[in-house]
């Protein structure tokens, strides 16, 4: 396999072209196991600059409705945290280059073996792991053999994080700062709050990480207007929902995911007129 | 990051939280430490447990069930007696007052039985508080007078659909209000579970039982019991009671699980029991025995009580089995529901079905002990809440095998 990119990389790509990267999310067997393959390669081909993809869990106590059913969607076709990794692994042989990272709550990751779930999964190609009820606090071990096997462990904080917690977690965060857009799960939002640009910069003030916004954004203007203040765009649920809607969830999805870049892509273009 | 130790119970415990939570657990830890040093919010407390919650709960000493088997005389700490049947009262307000304290306006919890929802719910109201509780739809429908409780307390009822309808999915709802609602609600969890510092808290607000039985029993019988069984699913009136004989190493602790149709049979929730699915695990914020699948899915639980109905037990008691403590054991729904008929006909009181496991569980030990021995129960609730599920499990056409002799 060829060197991939790494997020840093991806970063830097999408802020030469003056622009935020596209970081898609997707869960993993929804709607179905080789859909959700198809998706992916899709949304890849489509302009996704990063992608993370979601791990199945019972419990997802940090998501809103459409994640918490297509989680659901894809236990019952059966998906498993080794279903995953061999997911991860079949993207890469397909010829998918972007960072992908993988997405999911810790107890399937404590039960499958922390240092064996991060070996394989650099093995099979995943940059990176974000355990939403995972905080610093806990993620000793798993940073430690992220470190050695050269993955990046990524962090959130939210908006109810005082500055000093902001600091202390950017210091064991590597890759970039999930940056939570609201008090809340996830699921998209026509209006975020009023104070989340002012929140951006001061966490830009405290780290030299680059910022992610995720939680609650769902449409193209929105990921352009927060778009010029962080590094990455997430978009998770809107993505999933407008699936779900669609009769044909692959082409769904990259039109999905082509109409956010062209948008993040026109402020670049209007800033070269 | 580091100070993780101060959160965990050996390696149980901890806050495997999502980030948006952590402020308030560290100012939720700040409240309830200087609380605990403030004398004014503990006279307040201690005054409205005894002029409110109606404390101190008597010790009843069983005197026609110990005659019964002729075994270990059975005495009863009457939790049932309680304000609003059952403990979940003490740690409700105790947690009310707190939450007064830190300015929020806005209570959540979850419930199972129902105790915890109307506990909170006469918390709530007695403090001026708003008050939403998180009810899975099938505990709706086993514990409806509890239900109309709830509302007729002023309490918003939100009825979960998701999961297994119970209590692990009440829980997981009322966590997804807090995330939102984080800054000016707070969640009033009911059991010795969840992310530090809520077993700590529960545990503590609970052990007014057991420091009060123990003075009881020491006032009454002239000395302690040789043992102590109370039910656990969470395990906050476990906890409660036995926190005042952890340093008693004479005084043998029981804690019983829900065994459901049987272990074999997967229907249970006793995450000690069952050596296949109960693992070490991370479940609504902590690190304990959790009943789950060999991929990390947590697993449906069943327990004809719904307060025992749940795939994790507080880290205290993952941590109290792993140093030999406690010893955990489990009954049937067979044999819950006998003890209960027992209880009723032999001393005229109606246990709550959580309960009527530690008296199924006392049934089978007090034979076994001489007279000299005092077994003592912790009879966390009352029953009348029960009396649907009781009456459908009596009922001809019941898929229960019909009760034996013992209830004559």
């Amino acid at each position: 396999m060829n060197r991939l990119p790494t997020l840093e990389e991806a970063f830097q790509a999408a802020r030469s072209q003056g622009r935020a990267a596209l970081m898609p999310y997707f869960t993993i067997g929804y709607p179905d196991l080789l859909t959700s393959f198809a998706i992916v390669q899709g949304i890849a081909q489509a302009g996704a600059d990063i992608i993370e993809l979601g791990i199945p869990f019972s419990d997802p106590l940090a998501d809103g409705p459409t994640i918490q059913h297509s989680t659901q969607v894809a236990l019952q076709n059966g998906v498993t945290l080794e279903t995953c990794l061999t997911f991860v692994r079949q993207l890469r042989q397909s010829g998918v280059t972007v960072p992908l990272l993988l997405m999911g709550y810790y107890n399937p990751i404590f039960s499958f073996g922390e240092e064996r779930f991060v070996h394989l999964a650099s093995e099979c190609g995943a940059q990176g792991l974000i355990i939403p009820d995972l905080p610093p606090e806990e993620a000793g071990g798993l940073r430690q053999a992220c470190q050695h096997l050269g993955l990046a462990m990524i962090h959130l904080i939210a908006p109810t994080t005082p500055p000093e917690r902001i600091r202390s977690i950017a210091e064991h965060t590597s890759g970039f700062l999930y940056v939570v857009s609201v008090t809340g799960v996830t699921g998209a939002r026509e209006e975020l709050p009023p104070e989340l640009v002012e929140f951006i910069q001061q966490v830009r003030a405290v780290t030299e990480l680059p910022l992610a916004l995720g939680f609650g954004i769902s449409r193209p203007q929105q990921a352009v207007m927060y778009g010029r203040w962080v590094d990455g765009v997430i978009v998770g649920s809107a993505l999933i929902e407008f699936v779900r809607r669609s009769e044909n969830p692959i082409q769904a999805a990259t039109a999905f995911v082509r109409e956010f870049r062209t948008a993040l892509e026109s402020i670049f273009s209007a800033k070269k007129a | 990051m580091n100070g993780a130790e101060r959160t965990k119970f050996g390696k149980f415990g901890g806050q495997y939280v999502p980030e948006v939570l952590m402020p308030a657990l560290i100012e939720l830890e700040a409240a309830y430490h200087q609380a605990l040093s403030d004398r004014d919010f503990q006279k307040e407390f201690q005054h409205l447990l005894q002029t409110y919650v109606g404390r101190p709960t008597p010790l009843t000493l069983a005197e026609r069930l110990s005659a019964h088997f002729g075994g270990a005389r059975i005495y009863l700490k009457r939790e049932d007696l309680a304000h609003s049947g059952a403990h979940k009262i003490n740690n409700a307000l105790g947690q009310a007052l707190l939450a007064k304290k830190m300015g929020k306006k806005r209570l959540v919890a979850e419930t199972g039985a129902g105790q915890h929802g109307v506990a909170t719910a006469t918390a709530a109201a007695l403090l001026g508080l708003e008050c939403v509780i998180y009810m899975g739809e099938l505990d709706m429908e086993r514990q409806k007078p509890n239900l109309l409780r709830m509302q007729l307390l002023g309490a918003e009822v939100r009825a979960v659909s998701s999961g297994s309808r119970t209590l692990k999915d009440a829980i997981n709802e009322a966590i997804r209000d807090w995330v939102t609602n984080v800054r000016d609600t707070h969640y009033l969890l009911g059991s010795a579970l969840g992310p530090y510092p809520y077993p700590q808290i529960v545990r503590d607000f609970q052990s007014v039982i057991g420091s009060e039985a123990r003075a009881q029993i020491l006032a009454q019988a002239g000395r302690l019991p040789s043992m102590v069984i109370a039910c656990v699913g969470g395990g906050s009136n476990a906890i409660g009671i036995f926190s005042a004989f952890l340093a008693d190493p004479e005084v043998c602790l029981v804690g019983v699980e829900a065994g459901g149709s049987g272990i074999e049979s997967g229907l249970h929730a006793a995450r000690f029991a069952d050596p296949r699915r109960g693992r070490i695990g991370v479940l609504h914020g902590t690190m304990t025995y959790v009943l789950q699948d060999e991929h990390g899915q947590i697993a449906q639980t069943h327990s004809i009580s719904a307060g025992l109905d749940y795939p994790a037990v507080g880290p205290q008691h993952a941590y109290l089995r792993s140093i030999g403590r406690v010893e955990y054991t489990y009954v049937t729904d067979q044999e819950a529901l006998e003890a209960f008929l027992l209880l009723a006909k032999l001393e005229g009181i109606l246990p709550a079905l959580e309960s009527a496991h530690a008296v199924a569980e006392a049934l089978k030990r007090a034979p076994r002990l001489g007279e000299n021995h005092i077994l003592l129960i912790n009879l966390s609730g009352r029953g009348d809440k029960d009396l649907d599920t009781i009456l459908k499990a009596l009922s001809p056409q019941s898929s229960e095998r019909p009760l034996g002799k013992t209830a004559q």
